[in-house]
């Protein structure tokens, strides 16, 4: 069973220039799956997981024949029904985590409102479980980082309380848009192995921006590759070498290596071709 | 020294319990014409450093070199001039009341330029960003977009000395070898200086001649791109950092 079914998704905004279509009728669905997204700077990634969640801001328009959670329809929700799906049931990283955190309150009191709407915890168990979520997430001085606001972290930091935050009310779906660009591998590896756990073990299903076409790999069930609003490839996740696609081919030779030095990278020739070609479906239709 | 000194460097936040040391006796050196880069772990002080350079924080003490001046409390109008900084978070360094069109033609203005108009177009061109974005605002743009947007800001006034903290973290790797092949070329061009932040051991690999290791405020270690690429490190952070990183690799051989 699927737990979320996208059909024909168009996000456009109204610009001097005319109408511009950032999303052009895609299609894909999320099972219990690491479902990977990469593509383009500009392809409409991040605008296609605030249209999930009907966080496209005006004057920008949303239409879909569906976007079905567990057989309910996104788009026919009340903006009260929406707050619900917000708060509970499908939560999101934002690509700027620093932005997304309240900046006037402290990172403590962000973590314990957050874990507060969703348990009816006593204020010490309440803290308690917030410093458990900050030493999840590798931060090594978690009682400072508590009393600390959110300009006072560094990248990498206000990521990972940012996913601290999105795991706390146990949501069905986490979309992570960039989660960890700004971590190190290491410390990388301790987050993603968190969220792993959440997606194994209780069943939830993830949606995965990124631009590390490594970690993609190796870390993804799924990927969906999108180019100009449209999803041009999917692969496997451990097929990935093996996309066809002009556009997946050139994202893999243009990476730069350790272990293979050359002075100037490869880069792509844009085909006008790739904008007009049809949309490939990303949907695994429903088993029961 | 025309690139970078920095020697004894300390910066430090707050006083009493909250107190936080996030750079420690810090020194490296960076020549004129040369790439020197920066990795480490998440909260190490990577940012701090450039920030202190750049004198955006206040509480530090120690000795910083830059395009030939020894830096004190305040900085010269030709500091600001030659030394430009691309900022880790993008969202927060551009106004997000000013247009693509602002943000460069005030920062050309600033800086005494009189062919803004050609100038604008040439850098929106550098960054493979076309014509139509130039009137948008920041929130009308995608991340990636809007690092570009940051990148053209740091380039306009032409400068000697470039820090760039993750400059490439939001671009897909197609955009990142063109800003890549962008920043070798103008090194070539006109002898720039870099000191670059990334945690993607290959970018900096590929970018940089040296590379210093932090952890928990120290640099633990300076080494030479080939040392790293030969996986020769000497101390125990940089070898987990460098394993860790060919872990991924390993299993996937992308
Ligand atoms: N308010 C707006 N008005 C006009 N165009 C917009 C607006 N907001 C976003 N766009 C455009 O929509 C497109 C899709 O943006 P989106 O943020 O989804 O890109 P993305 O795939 O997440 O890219 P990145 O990898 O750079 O973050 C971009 O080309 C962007 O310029
Ligand atoms: N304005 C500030 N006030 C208090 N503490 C700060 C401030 N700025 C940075 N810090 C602290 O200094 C330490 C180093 O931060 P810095 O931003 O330099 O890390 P970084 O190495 O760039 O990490 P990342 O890779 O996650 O960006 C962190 O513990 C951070 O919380
Ligand atoms: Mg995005
Ligand atoms: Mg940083």
């Amino acid at each position: 069973m699927n737990i979320l079914d996208v059909e024909n998704l168009w996000v456009k905004f109204p610009t001097r220039s005319g109408m511009f279509d950032a999303v052009r009728g895609i299609s894909f669905s999320l099972g219990k799956e690491r479902l990977g997204i990469v593509g383009e700077s500009g392809s409409g990634k991040s605008m296609t997981g605030r249209a999930i969640l009907r966080l496209i801001r005006k004057p920008g328009i949303v239409t879909a024949d569906h976007i079905r959670l567990e057989g309910n329809d996104i788009m026919a929700m009340s903006e009260r029904q929406m707050r619900d799906v917000r708060g509970q049931r499908i939560s999101m990283v934002m690509q700027d985590p620093k932005f997304s955190l309240n900046p006037v309150m402290t990172v403590g009191d962000q973590i314990m409102e957050a874990y507060a709407l969703h348990a009816n915890a006593s204020k010490a168990e309440t803290k308690r479980k917030a410093m458990e979520m900050l030493e999840a997430v590798s931060i090594r001085d978690p009682e400072r980082v508590f009393r600390a606001y959110p300009h006072e972290m560094s990248g990498g930091m206000g990521q990972r309380i940012m996913i601290a935050m999105m795991l706390i009310p146990g949501p069905e779906i986490l979309i992570a848009d960039e989660p960890t660009s700004a971590l190190d591998v290491s410390v990388q590896t301790q987050v993603l192995g968190i969220i792993d756990r959440l997606v194994q073990e209780r069943g939830m299903g993830l949606i995965f921006i990124s631009h590390d076409l490594s970690l993609v790999t190796s870390f993804c069930d799924r990927v969906l590759i999108m180019y100009a609003g449209r999803i041009v490839e999917i692969c496997q996740a451990d097929k990935l070498h093996e996309a066809q696609h002009p556009y997946t081919r050139g994202l893999l030779n243009s990476l730069p290596r350790l272990d293979e030095p050359s002075k100037r990278l490869e880069v792509l020739k844009r085909d006008p071709a790739w904008r007009e070609a049809d949309s490939v479906s990303g949907s695994v239709s429903a088993r029961a | 020294m025309s690139g970078i000194a920095i020697d004894n460097l300390n910066v430090w936040f707050s006083e009493g319990r909250d107190r936080v040391d996030a750079v420690k006796n810090a020194a490296l050196t960076v020549r004129q014409g040369s790439s020197f880069g920066l990795v480490g772990e998440s909260g190490s002080g990577k940012s701090t450093i450039l920030r202190a350079l750049t004198g955006l924080v206040p509480t530090w003490d120690g000795h910083m070199e830059a395009v030939g001046e020894t830096l004190g409390k305040k900085r010269s109008a030709r500091f600001y001039k030659k030394v430009q900084m691309v900022f880790q978070d993008p969202y927060a360094s551009l106004h997000p009341r000013h247009s693509v069109d602002q943000v460069l033609g005030e920062t050309l203005g600033l800086h005494g330029y009189r062919d803004i108009e050609t100038r604008i177009s040439e850098l929106l061109d550098n960054v493979g960003l076309g014509p139509s974005f130039r009137f948008r605002y920041p929130h009308q743009l995608s991340g990636g977009q809007r690092q570009r947007v940051a990148i053209a800001r740091a380039l306009a006034p032409e400068p000697e000395i470039l820090l760039l903290d993750e400059p490439t973290s939001a671009l897909d790797v197609s955009v990142q070898a063109e800003i890549l092949n962008l920043l070798t070329d103008l090194r070539t061009e006109r002898n720039l200086t870099y000191l670059m932040v990334s945690h993607n051991l290959a970018v900096v690999g590929h970018m940089c001649e040296r590379i210093a290791v932090m952890q928990n405020g120290e640099i633990v270690e300076v080494m030479t791109v080939q040392d790293m690429r030969a996986m020769k490190p000497k101390h125990t952070y940089t070898r987990h950092l460098l394993e860790s990183s060919l872990g991924y690799k390993r299993a996937v051989s992308v």
